[in-house]
């Protein structure tokens, strides 16, 4: 059962940029890229734990501060010759909210 | 429909400019590509190694089938392309294919030059240019003895150590005085004939072949001196030649090779030529490197981005026979116009010089010691001038004085040294994914070994390692793109911002047609800086293209915490501010507190959350940030001076605050830390900082280009001030001189060695009037940008950012 949760409005997160929703003890980064699409990954980086959140986005993906290992946010994956994934949350925006999907 | 792009010719210029396509411009088109060879795509420079028994042919292979399959490029492999009619754009091929191309390639490469003497077509008479020839002589070498190379070149004497290695007799013939004539000057040609001989190979100098003789098959090779040789196999290796069989067929303009422009197009504008096969500016190319160049461009202008241009190339040389060791670039033999630095060392083996015009290096041939080649090589395509190290030139960059990090020179060094101390990458690592993974460049030698991909400081290394591994085939970029996302140079990107007058990243990417719609983090973060910098009033600093650390104005650590420092201003503290940051760690448990080496005093284990309002805290206190996290001035470190100090000289502590309400809060490349000594004992290490002061009784040393961190270098000493006054001038006309001009991320001491101290001297201390406009730049920057009001208070109360420091939501 799919389990829809809204976390706030995309303009509560700059362009290239991101926020953290906190579910739990689980904390998830949510970003805006610069077509407005919302993407969600756990906010944990594959290699060393970094904090996604805190990187810089650029398309569909994120460079990650800790040792610049790049995510595509579409699926938490590691791109390039890194290998690796992090947990990845469907997003949807409606009437500018955005919901996250939640397991 | 896709546009059709067909490529004649499955060797490595094609096949780059087709990789470098695909990354480019995935889906732009359907691409077929046509081999005359029955193989993929692979690295033909290593077919010595093979011909050595050194390595396998699956082993040097690029592209297997499997990645044209993925790639969905159609590969007609063993089918030879007949025809092109031009006008109804089709290509015609020997089984009897016909497609149509939007966009052709001819990538021929080119076939080895056979003279056409007499019995230039009997058996056992072969070039040295693909497998097959390889494996002619390989079999040639099981039942035949005697073989005789024609042609002392790079390729002729690969072919006669492989031959001698596979166990036969081989002799050398040459026409010219020496050998490898085209890339050694006389006495390195004769100590490398010398060595050779020592391996068992022969030799026949100044020897023109007239005719070879044999019944059906070669038996020997006939003199123009009347001479003979016995031979059971006859390699051919005096040249190559453009392979423009074709493209005169179908009426391209030919000269030597097929003539292109800049933009690697032939006269009939959808056709373009790449590779061995091409004139380019009236010169063909015969090494890999050149190749590589071309491909970029050409695959720039297939997908209609159409910046890139190519100029020709530079090229160095060394050879693949194993324990000789050789190099050469550019013009070494020079003329009476020239300079030469010769050093010669008969009984080591080793001969080096160096040719120079106008104190730049013209060109360099070295022999037995070739591990400086590529600094050499470096310092030539950069054209540096090399006036301030010329007296240490020829010993090598390991004498110029800059010491620690293992060294600086990669092919002295074992196996298992570390190369990349960030991410322990030994090299080994790196040689092996060079040679196993087919790798060219340094950003690919980043991507598959994380060598040089963080902190950056062994980056020199990991280019002598490709240029010692891959020879002359390291396509070592004439100038470095700023990354992988525009192939402008950061000196360029910088001074279109300035005479374009660029404000944002925006315009930038726009009008520097940026590859990539939002950059990257590195260039993002570079751009930014060149805006901010150039036009500190105009330009956006745009906040999603900073680093976090200077976005949120701490320091991340490995965990996701965060770090305070508050500024302590020129080292000094009270009771009031030490009790201030007691009462917040005790506040926020942060339990661990560090007195850091720029004598202030840490704080780690932050929550982002809480940053805010440790903050507040101890701005009530009057601390401010002290930009720990910033590529800005850290901390201008002093001593106690003449007010305690005994041998102190002047008010060393005064004048460190006066530093630092001078410079704090400013932008830099890099980070940037000053001290300054009270007496030449020199207590606050100023002489290993990016400027530095040491009171002396007579007034004030300053020092640049100083650095304790990943390479330690000691400063240079500028000049000698009488005031305070002075001192500050300078320190604002320095910081601003490194600030328009040294790459991002680039400190003061590697910038000032690539250009020059003399260069940095000239602007500050010689030139007085060009002194007072850099320090009034500095000033009107830090005004006009604020930069001085703090950015913690900014945060914590004036409502600045407030989205950074709060989760959006928190569920449950």
């Amino acid at each position: 059962m799919s389990n829809w949760i809204e976390v706030g409005s995309v303009e509560e997160i700059p362009v290239l940029g991101a926020r953290v929703v906190k579910s739990g003890d689980t904390e998830i980064a949510v970003f805006r890229n610069s077509n407005d699409e919302v993407f969600a990954v756990t906010d944990s980086c594959p290699h060393k734990q970094g904090k996604l959140s805190q990187g810089i986005v650029h398309d569909k993906s994120v460079t990650c501060p800790l040792h610049n290992w790049k995510i595509d946010l579409t699926s938490g994956e590691a791109m390039g010759p890194d290998e690796g994934c992090t947990g990845h949350y469907a997003t949807k925006i409606e009437a500018g909210k955005i919901f996250l999907e939640l397991k | 429909m896709k546009e059709q792009l067909v490529v004649i010719g499955n060797g490595m210029a094609g096949m780059r400019t087709v990789e470098e396509l695909l990354e480019l411009a995935p889906e732009k088109y359907d691409i077929t590509v046509f081999g005359a060879e029955p193989y993929g795509n692979y690295n033909r420079i290593l077919l010595s190694p093979v011909l050595c028994g050194e390595k396998a042919i699956d082993e040097i292979m690029l592209n297997d089938e499997q990645w044209y399959k993925d790639n969905n490029i159609t590969l007609h492999k063993g089918v030879k392309v007949t025809d092109v009619d031009r006008s109804a754009c089709t290509v015609t091929a020997d089984d009897g294919t016909t497609i149509k191309y939007d966009r052709l390639l001819i990538s021929t490469g080119s076939d080895p030059f056979i003279i056409p003497v007499p019995g230039h077509d009997l058996e056992g008479v072969i070039g040295f240019r693909d497998i097959k020839d390889v494996d002619t002589m390989i079999s040639a070498s099981k039942t035949k003895k005697k073989a005789v190379v024609i042609g002392g070149g790079l390729l002729g004497l690969e072919a006669a150590n492989g031959l001698i290695k596979q166990g036969m007799d081989v002799t050398v013939v040459h026409l010219m005085d020496w050998l490898m004539e085209r890339q050694m000057d006389d006495v390195s040609g004769e100590m490398l004939k010398h060595s050779l001989e020592e391996q068992g190979m022969k030799f026949k100098m100044k020897a023109s072949t007239t005719e070879i003789q044999g019944n059906g098959k070669v038996e020997k090779v006939v003199f123009a001196d009347g001479s003979e040789e016995q031979a059971d196999l006859v390699v051919m290796a005096v040249g190559i030649r453009p392979n423009i069989e074709l493209a005169k067929k179908i009426g391209l303009h030919c000269e030597r090779g097929i003539v292109v422009n800049d933009t690697l197009q032939t006269y009939d504008p959808k056709i373009y030529a790449i590779g061995e096969c091409i004139e380019h500016r009236g010169l063909t190319y015969g090494l890999v490197a050149p190749l590589f160049e071309m491909a970029k461009v050409c695959a720039n202008h297939l997908a209609e981005f159409g910046i890139g241009i190519y100029e020709g190339s530079v090229t160095s040389t060394k050879l693949k026979v194993t324990g000789i060791d050789l190099f050469s670039a550019g013009d070494f033999m020079g003329d009476e116009t020239t300079e030469d630095i010769v050093v010669r060392d008969a009984s080591r083996g080793v001969y080096k010089r160096i040719v120079i015009k106008d104190e730049k290096i013209l060109g360099a041939v070295l022999y037995g010691d070739t591990i400086d080649g590529a600094w050499y090589f470096q310092l030539m395509r950069e054209g540096t001038n090399i006036t301030d190290i010329r007296d240490a030139l020829m010993f090598g960059q390991g004498h110029l004085g800059d010491s620690g990090h293992g060294g600086n020179v990669a092919a002295a060094m074992p196996d298992d040294a570390e190369i990349c101390g960030c991410n322990g990458v030994k090299k080994c690592d790196v040689v092996n994914a060079i040679t196993e993974q087919g790798l060219f460049t340094l950003d690919e030698v980043r991507a598959h070994t994380k060598a040089s991909s963080s902190c950056g400081s062994c980056t020199g290394l990991v280019e002598q390692l490709l240029e010692a591994t891959l020879g002359g085939d390291y396509a070592a970029p004439e100038a470095k793109p700023l990354c992988g996302c525009t192939s402008h140079t950061h000196d360029h990107v910088r001074e279109q911002i300035r005479t374009q007058k660029l404000t944002s990243i925006k315009d930038v990417f726009t009008t520097l047609n940026w590859k990539t719609e939002d950059g990257c983090a590195a260039c993002r973060m570079s751009v930014n800086y060149y805006l901010i910098s150039s036009w500190p009033k105009e330009a956006f600093d745009d906040p999603q293209s900073r680093f976090i650390n200077e976005r949120a104005h701490a320091n991340i650590q490995k965990d996701g915490t965060y770090s305070v420092i508050p500024r302590m201003w020129g080292g000094m503290t009270t009771p009031k501010e030490l009790r201030a940051i007691a009462n917040v760690a005790e506040k926020f448990d942060l339990d661990t507190v560090h007195v850091t080496g720029g004598q202030r005093i840490g704080l780690y284990g932050v929550k982002k959350e809480e940053l805010p309002l440790i903050w507040k805290d101890l701005n009530e206190e009057g601390l401010v940030s002290g930009h720990a996290y910033g590529k800005a001035l850290r901390t201008v470190k002093t001593c106690v001076g003449k007010e305690w100090c005994r041998f102190g000289t002047q008010d060393s502590t005064g004048i460190g605050i006066k530093l630092e309400q001078l410079s704090w809060g400013s932008w830099m490349p890099h980070k940037f830390k000053m001290a300054a000594s009270g007496c030449p004992r020199n207590c606050a290490e100023a002489t290993i900082k990016d400027f530095g002061v040491v009171c002396v009784d007579s007034g004030y040393e300053l020092h640049i280009g100083g650095n304790g961190g990943i390479k330690v270098r000691a400063t240079d000493l500028l000049t000698r001030v009488d005031t305070e006054e002075e001192v500050l001038e300078y320190a604002a006309a320095f910081c601003q001189i490194y600030r328009e001009q040294a790459r991002y991320l680039e400190r003061t001491a590697p910038w000032i060695e690539r250009v020059g101290f003399t260069y940095v001297k000239e602007s500050i201390v010689d030139n007085a009037e060009k002194r007072k406009e850099l320090a009034e730049r500095f000033k009107y920057s830090q005004e006009i940008t604020k930069s001085q009001e703090d950015p913690w208070a900014a945060r914590a109360t004036g409502g600045v950012e407030e989205h950074e420091f709060v989760p959006l939501k928190v569920i449950g």
